[in-house]
């Protein structure tokens, strides 16, 4: 049987840790999965992907948000990264998961795309779409947020799947 | 080579129905939990709430939900706060449209963990009618415990009808 559903990468951090990065990304997977949890507390602010190190103003980021109390969407083009989680001020008692999904990241001839949902609890869910302007095949995956350090004990993994 | 999502129970509602939905003795060897679920009640409503609980828990829950029906959208802390059990997964009721049943996920990352246990709820009602809801949730349930039971049982003591199903995937890290 052929295993459809690989384990690439996974990180958890022993330590506060400003990003982490999942580097050497081969390209035999069809689509990428990234599954992120932090640490409680530990963030105070947007989280972000680059891929192949690319900190240019290649990225658009569509979001869907709800606070517990409204609902709204907002829209940033020319953006310095993906972003995935809009968790503002996190209480101690929870946590911020999401899970990120990366379509056909290895092909050279589309711009990428990739769909996330992120929750925390205490402050909201959101639902994102982010593009990336580059037909290069993605390589390359930090993760880091817009300030401040990720917690020890946060916890990231690169799933790969394969359409066969 | 590892293998990395695997389905841990399954469960087909025969006729009958059934008021829930359990799965228990979930060994702790993965790293993440994955439901996914196609479900319609008996109540008598076009849409119903699931009530979600883990480890038999009748405390602890969090929730925090955005939801659109068709024409608008809002958020809401469900239940003014309530701790009890988290209960905004959608479903569909006994009076949307015959045959269709509404689906879901419900992803729970470090299930086992001695962290505070986050969970992710995505559910959508079908209906051939001009409202029908796609639903966002947050949830978190206090406790470090592992987590070692699920259940899922229908609102205001209703019943899953036939064909509801619903599987416990297990996810593991091991590269």
């Amino acid at each position: 049987m052929t295993a459809t559903y690989d384990c690439i990468a996974t990180t958890t951090l022993g330590s506060a840790q400003s990003n982490v990065t999942f580097s050497s990304i081969s390209g035999s997977f069809t689509d990428l999965v990234l599954v992120v949890f932090i640490a409680s507390n530990s963030i105070n602010d947007d989280m972000f992907l680059q891929y192949n190190s690319d900190t240019g103003s290649n990225y658009s980021n569509t979001t869907l948000r709800g606070n517990g109390t409204t609902a709204s969407s907002t829209r940033t083009s020319n953006a310095t990264g993906a972003r995935f989680s809009d968790q503002s001020s996190p209480t101690t008692s929870s946590s911020n998961i999401a899970i990120i999904n990366i379509m056909n990241y290895a092909n050279t001839t589309t711009y990428k795309t990739n769909i996330s949902r992120s929750n925390n609890a205490s402050t909201g869910i959101d639902a994102m779409v982010t593009l990336w302007r580059n037909t290069a095949a993605i390589t390359s995956v930090k993760v880091f947020p817009a300030s401040g350090n990720m917690a020890s004990g946060s916890t990231f993994t690169l799933y790969g799947i394969k359409a066969e | 080579m590892a293998l990395t999502y695997q389905a841990i129970a399954t469960t087909t509602v025969g006729s009958g129905g059934a008021a829930n939905i359990e799965f228990t003795s979930i060994p702790g060897t993965y790293t993440d939990l994955y439901i996914l679920y196609s479900l319609r009640s008996n109540n008598a409503s076009v849409f119903d709430n699931i009530i979600f609980t883990v480890n038999n828990s009748t405390s602890t829950y969090n929730e925090r939900l955005l939801y659109g029906d068709g024409s608008s959208a809002a958020s809401a802390i469900p239940g003014g706060g309530r701790t009890s059990n988290i209960q905004f997964l959608y479903t569909n009721g006994a009076n949307a449209t015959s045959n269709t049943f509404a689906n879901g996920s419900i992803y729970i990352p470090n299930y086992a963990g001695s962290t505070y246990k986050s969970i992710s709820f995505d559910s959508v009602t079908e209906n051939n009618a001009t409202s029908a809801i796609a639903a966002l949730n947050a949830g978190i349930w206090s406790t470090t415990s592992a987590i070692t039971s699920i259940k899922l049982t229908g609102n205001n003591s209703t019943n899953f009808v036939q064909h509801s199903t619903a599987t416990l995937y297990g996810i593991k890290n091991t590269v």
